[in-house]
């Protein structure tokens, strides 16, 4: 019971330190509001709003009709271009996209010569090339068939329709809404505990603390619930008003669930914050050896690049990584309205990691003061 | 020139609503030595600050050396002459820096020659009996030599105004009369130079010719010290304070109820308790045993172990040989129970900055699990008690020294412990506080039978306690009754036995005094106006040589970029491959079974375990076991052959939308090649074929290989982030600490200040910059096409970009946790996401687009994949360039515009 007291007075500690922070407090109102809602509708990955210019030689019906068929959202409205400006714009990264309608096209075409159209494609623009380029083929394909009179789809002897679940107009600005509120909340729960807690040795406070009838656990879970307990607010606000309001995306899953696994994994990733404090001897050093940590957990939990085409090794030790598990069960949680039944392995695992990194932050947080 | 140093008329200065300086006149000789008393609290350090010019005058007129301090031309002619040393042991010294190497910096800040600073040097350094220690880190001095050191830092420069800040607080009797013999050596060689001094100790004050008191911020009275000392009659200058303070009634002096009937119980007990971290030996088979009730009195120079033994004591430190026991019990650092009994007070502040006076009382009171309302009760008469009343909703971290330490001690005797352990409780409080203080203290021990261990460097204190020991480099030297030590000894008072139990200790007579310091040398020189080279890389020097011995940040800074180099450059890419699949055949036909056969054989797919019914299906997704489904309807082969165009379904995971996107793209690819064998197989003549060719060129990376283009690009993410973590705790980090208060009182400019503190870090992320490229080339076999010196000229004007979004965040925040944390929050959206590294920027909309293009990594990945990929060079990549240079220098300049050179 006394315990108890104890961590809930210090976790109110803890939570007048933040308050007065008044810098800190701005960047969390930039990191649940302008940085959820810019990404989601103004970048999104995939073929969306990619540059094209069209190189028109031919100056026919076709080839207006050619660039007349690329569209936004996919596509932004195609810009004429200079055939001798077609190399230092692809190189300079304008377009990602610049189609060659050659000389005498039309009348080629209608003759049966089969002209070539040529696309040419910065594939360094690694989000968009393939895709993008599959996609475009396919318009100007469909284009050209109809332009010569010819429907090909109708003799087809088997129809193939495609259905996306859970989101089925593949909107990409929901998911990266989303990604953002997970990337921030690993972001804060490594970052803040970390730093808080390497300040109050740096400050001596934690001698003090030490000497007080408490016990490390008391202070790690203080300090664990009070920083929990702002950011699953700043999550919930965010998800509310950012994503469910100003975003207008339509949220299936259950809010509560998904803001309870948001606390089970800002206990596990809180402990590892922790668990890296107990590693560094300053706030520069931790500041340096949280940073090759918390990227990786951002950029490879499988929400900007797919984990199925990682090498095996590293899709090994990214299972390790809480954040891998915690994007999968929140797209499964808020997406796919998917329930305990269906996620307890994932959650199983987010807890034994969350376990697993407080159990090594508790060893060494005593020993390491002494050292 | 002006016979005044020193001429102040109606000076006001505030925080917020609180006036700390009210109405302040008067004036100072040049060549005048005056003390500056008054209790905590007063306005002492604010006065000291704004006539030093660290703090920025708010009304009133000033003059320092014959010119207005607000004017800020006069102020910059000051650096040279005016020295600080601010309040706090060694708060503006640097503790990785040796003793040499903290005054080679401050020497060259104020730009000394070399044979200058040599000769001052040497000097100093053995006047203050320094010379064998020159090599020793800062960090590592005892708080004597800190000041000592502090000193000397202040003098090189031979400065006509000397500002002490409390300079003896917290200083050993020895130690604090060689301190002031070096004083008084330097102002033999000087006679120009005024002094002005801020102390604790009347004994001190009484040395000075003239006296300033100070409180409440208002100046109670000034004039030559022996005047004033003589409007009482006992001719003290404690007492004329309090007589200047409003006469009140003389206070009563401090009487000492012996100690009771001698109990035998014994209540803090060490038996040979050692000590050793390394080699060297902290505490050196102490032992002594203290009885219930009892005052136990540790006196010793300044490092000599008594710290460490009130640490082990408590349980904060394991003891290396020895036992220690506590209220019976041996100290056991899980033994909460005992921890309860045991109130202790450290040295430094250690109490919670943000929290309010009354806030912190009633925390420890809950957490030593007082009742609620004992707890507001008890912390409520603490209050009035400790004199806190008018500062109980002050916040505790804005509390001058003094005021912190009465707060440090209420709480450590919130819970009516059975034994204090009180570390210099009375260090920096003033007199009066003090004098309460041991009131308390003796009604603890009298009345209520609790045992006191305490440490202090005040005399009078020493003498009142039941028992002292005096310690020196571990060792405890004697223990006796006060006036039993004053016999051994034989001492006229206690200070000289204890000064003479350490000499015999030391094996020396008192140092033989050095030739009067400095007194050939120049004075100061004058300073080199607008901006310095050499002050710039004195500052970069200093930066580079902390950096170099923290070997550990500089591993994590070169080996975490190598690492993240590593993981991404296989981690990320952007084929959609092996999409995990599987199929609900309601058909179970041959051509069902063929039209699947096309998923299996792709490299796209891979095949799960068959789903049984549509049910299974939803939940399998659901899960994210699979991401996509096909479903083939039953009759499916029947309707084929019948030319019925059966319909099949594929049900996507659209969680991640740009996945189910490349899915939908691959199945329908698979699909068109499941009509085209269809086609072959019903009739062998092809059908019409293409009207038109369509060329798909995949330019700068023909195969589409991920790394080739994500390599480059990776490196602009690792060079936003480990650059700006860098630099980000900068400045931020040195006001946290103490330190910044070296660049308000010397002549560093703020753009010195900020390019010295970015050079070091430059040349690290440009090695680290070299790394990458190499690990680019030897691991991933990226081909480099284009220019290197376009590469080379790129990264370092991205590296400049980024150090100086670092700094510039570093002078935005007031802490370190929100440096750290803003660093990270405001470079991650936009290197990921709007770089170009995973969506074109040309694709960006609205705001996305702008902070694209605002920020450097969407520039210096144009010019990594340009210079790697598309064989360019900077004819066509000086855009880029420009950008970042221009970025570099809108961030200097904001970062220079927000860096303030005085504090408020």
């Amino acid at each position: 019971m006394n315990k108890l007291a104890h961590i809930f007075r210090l976790g109110l500690k803890e939570l007048t330190s933040l308050r007065h922070d008044s810098v800190l407090l701005l960047f969390l109102l930039y990191a649940f509001s302008v940085a959820v809602y810019m990404p989601a509708t103004g970048s999104v990955i995939g073929v969306h709003h990619a540059s094209v210019a069209i190189v028109d030689e031919d100056r026919s019906l076709l080839s207006r009709r050619l660039a007349e068929a690329l569209q936004p959202p996919e596509f932004q409205i195609p810009e004429a271009l200079p055939y001798d400006q077609l190399d230092a714009a692809l190189d300079s990264g304008r377009f990602t996209f610049v189609i060659d309608v050659p000389a005498n096209f039309q009348a080629d075409l209608l003759a049966g010569r089969q002209p070539a159209l040529q696309v040419n494609v910065d594939a360094t623009a690694m989000s968009q090339a393939f895709m993008g380029a599959r996609y475009l083929g396919q318009i100007l394909q469909r284009e050209l068939l109809d332009y010569s009179h010819q429907d090909a789809a109708a003799q087809a002897p088997v129809g193939l329709t495609s259905r996306a679940l859970f989101n089925a107009n593949l909107q990409g600005g929901w998911f990266l809404a989303l990604l953002q509120i997970v990337n921030h909340i690993t972001i804060l729960a490594v970052l803040l505990t970390g730093t808080a807690l390497l300040r109050e040795r740096e400050h001596g406070t934690l001698d003090h603390l030490l000497v007080l009838p408490l016990t490390a656990l008391e202070i790690m879970l203080a300090k664990i619930w009070s920083n929990a307990l702002v950011v699953v607010i700043c999550t919930w606000l965010s998800l509310e008003l950012v994503v469910k309001g100003a975003l207008g995306v339509p949220l299936a899953g259950s809010l509560t669930l998904f803001l309870a696994v948001t606390a089970l994994y800002l206990f596990a990733s809180t402990a590892l914050g922790i668990f890296l404090a107990t590693l560094a001897r300053s706030i520069p050093q931790f500041g340096l050896l949280a940073i090759p940590v918390i990227i990786p957990m951002l950029m490879l939990s499988g929400g900007s690049t797919p984990l199925e085409s990682m090498p095996l090794w590293l899709q090994w030790l990214m299972q390790f990584s809480p954040s891998t598990h915690y994007l999968s069960l929140s797209t499964s949680i808020l997406f796919r309205d998917a329930g305990p039944g269906v996620l307890w392995p994932e959650l199983a695992a987010l807890t034994a990691i969350g376990l697993a990194f407080f159990g090594l932050a508790l060893r060494r947080f005593r020993s390491s003061l002494t050292a | 020139m002006s016979a005044w140093a020193i001429r102040a008329e109606g000076l006001q200065h505030g925080y917020g609503k609180q006036l700390a300086l009210d109405g302040i006149d008067f004036k100072l000789t040049v060549g005048a030595r005056c003390a500056l008393i008054g209790p905590d609290g007063a306005g002492k350090s604010s006065l000291l600050g704004l006539i030093a010019g660290v703090k920025k005058l708010q009304r009133g007129n000033l003059e320092v050396l014959g010119g207005p301090i607000e004017q800020r031309r006069h102020r910059t002619s000051l650096y040279p002459r005016i020295a600080f040393m601010p309040q706090g042991l060694g708060h503006n010294l640097y503790p990785d820096l040796s003793i040499a190497e903290n005054i080679h910096f401050f020497a060259t800040l104020f730009g000394l020659s070399r044979a200058e600073r040599q000769a001052r040097m040497a000097n100093l350094l053995a006047a203050t009996d320094l010379t064998r220690f020159a090599e020793r880190p800062a960090g590592k001095l005892s708080g004597g030599m800190k000041q000592k050191l502090g000193l000397c830092c202040a003098l090189i420069h031979e400065p006509d105004l000397l500002i002490l800040d409390e300079p003896t607080t917290g200083v050993d009797p020895l130690s604090r009369r060689r301190f002031w013999e070096l004083v008084e050596q330097v102002r033999g060689g000087r006679p120009q130079l005024t002094l002005l001094v801020a102390t604790a100790y009347m004994e001190e004050a009484e040395q000075f010719e003239h006296c300033l008191m100070l409180d409440r911020g208002r100046l109670i009275a000034a004039g030559r010290t022996a005047e004033l000392a003589r409007v009482t009659a006992s001719g003290h200058l404690d007492e004329a304070f309090t007589h200047f303070q409003g006469g009140a009634a003389p206070r009563q002096a401090l009487l000492i109820p012996p100690l009771p009937a001698q109990s035998a119980e014994i209540a803090i007990e060490a038996r040979d308790l050692s000590l050793r971290f390394g080699d060297f030996t902290a505490v050196d088979k102490v032992s002594f045993a203290i009885r219930r009730g009892e005052i136990f009195g540790f006196l010793g120079s300044n490092g000599c172990g008594k710290t460490t033994t009130m640490k082990v004591l408590t349980g904060l430190l394991p003891a290396s040989a020895g036992s220690a026991r506590l209220l019976g019990q041996p100290v056991d650092a899980g033994d909460l129970a005992t921890r309860k009994r045991v109130g202790f007070m450290s040295q430094s502040f250690s109490l919670y900055g943000e929290l309010s006076v009354r806030q912190n009382l009633e925390l420890h009171a809950r957490l030593f699990d007082l009742p609620a309302s004992e707890g507001r009760t008890r912390s409520q008469a603490l209050i009035e008690r400790f004199g806190l009343t008018e500062h109980a909703g002050d916040a505790a971290g804005a509390l001058p020294l003094g005021l912190r330490q009465r707060l440090s001690l209420a709480v450590a005797v919130i819970h009516g412990p059975e034994v204090l352990i009180l570390d210099e409780p009375t260090s920096g409080v003033d007199p009066a506080a003090r004098d309460d203080f041991w009131r308390l203290l003796l009604e603890l021990s009298r009345e209520q039978g609790v045992t006191i261990f305490l440490s202090t460097h005040f005399m009078n204190e020493a003498e009142r306690c039941d028992r002292i020991s005096l310690m020196h480099a571990g060792r405890v030297l004697a223990c006796d009754t006060p006036a039993a030590l004053q016999q051994q000894f034989a001492a006229q008072d206690l200070e000289q036995a204890f000064v003479r139990c350490l000499e015999q200790a030391q094996g020396d007579s008192p140092a033989a005094p050095p030739a009067a310091v400095a007194a050939a040398t120049a004075g100061a020189v004058p300073l080199q106006p607008g901006f310095s080279l050499r002050r710039l890389r004195a500052l970069a020097v200093r930066e580079s040589m902390e950096l170099l011995r923290d070997r550990v940040r500089l591993a994590f800074a070169l080996f975490g970029a190598l690492f993240m180099m590593v993981i991404f450059g296989y981690g990320i890419s952007l084929d959609v491959e092996h999409i995990a699949f599987a199929a609900l055949d309601q058909d179970q036909s041959p051509h069902s079974r063929a039209y699947l056969e096309a998923f299996r054989s792709s490299r796209y797919f891979d095949e799960r375990a068959p789903i049984s019914d549509a049910g299974e299906l939803h939940r399998r997704l659901q899960r994210s076991e699979l991401k996509l489904a096909l479903q083939i309807p039953p009759g499916f082969g029947r309707d084929l052959l019948a030319g019925r165009q059966p319909q099949v379904a594929a049900w996507l995971d659209g969680g991640m939308p740009f996945r189910a996107e490349t899915s939908r793209n691959y199945i329908e690819a698979v699909h068109l090649a499941n009509l085209e064998r269809l086609a072959r197989e019903s009739s062998p003549t092809l059908a019409a074929p293409a009207v038109a060719r369509l060329e798909t060129r995949f330019r700068y990376n023909q195969d589409v290989v991920s790394v080739h283009a994500i390599g480059p690009g990776v490196m602009a993410l690792i060079l936003a982030f480990i650059p700006a973590m860098l630099t980000a705790l900068g400045v931020v980090r040195e006001k946290e600490l103490g330190s910044i208060s070296n660049f308000y009182a010397t002549p560093l400019t703020r753009l010195e200040f900020l390019l010295g503190k970015q050079l070091p870090y430059l040349v690290i992320s440009l090695l680290n910059l070299a790394m990458l490229v190499a690990l680019n080339r030897l691991l991933f076999g990226v081909p480099f096409k284009g220019s290197g010196l376009t590469l080379a000229l790129g990264g370092l004007l991205y590296l400049l970009a980024t150090t100086s979004l670092g700094l510039l965040i570093s002078a935005f925040t007031r802490t370190q946790i929100a440096a750290i944390l803003g660093t990270v929050i405001i470079t991650t959206l936009p290197t990921i996401q709007y770089s170009g590294l995973i969506v074109p920027r040309s694709s960006l909309e609205g705001g996305s687009a702008l902070m694209g293009h605002v920020f450097p990594a969407g520039h210096f990945l144009d010019i990594a994949v340009g210079t790697f990929t598309k064989a360019l060079d900077l004819r066509s990549l000086w855009p880029q360039c420009l950008a970042l240079l221009g970025f570099f220098l809108v961030a200097s300049a904001l970062s220079v515009w927000l860096l303030k050179k005085q504090e408020v």
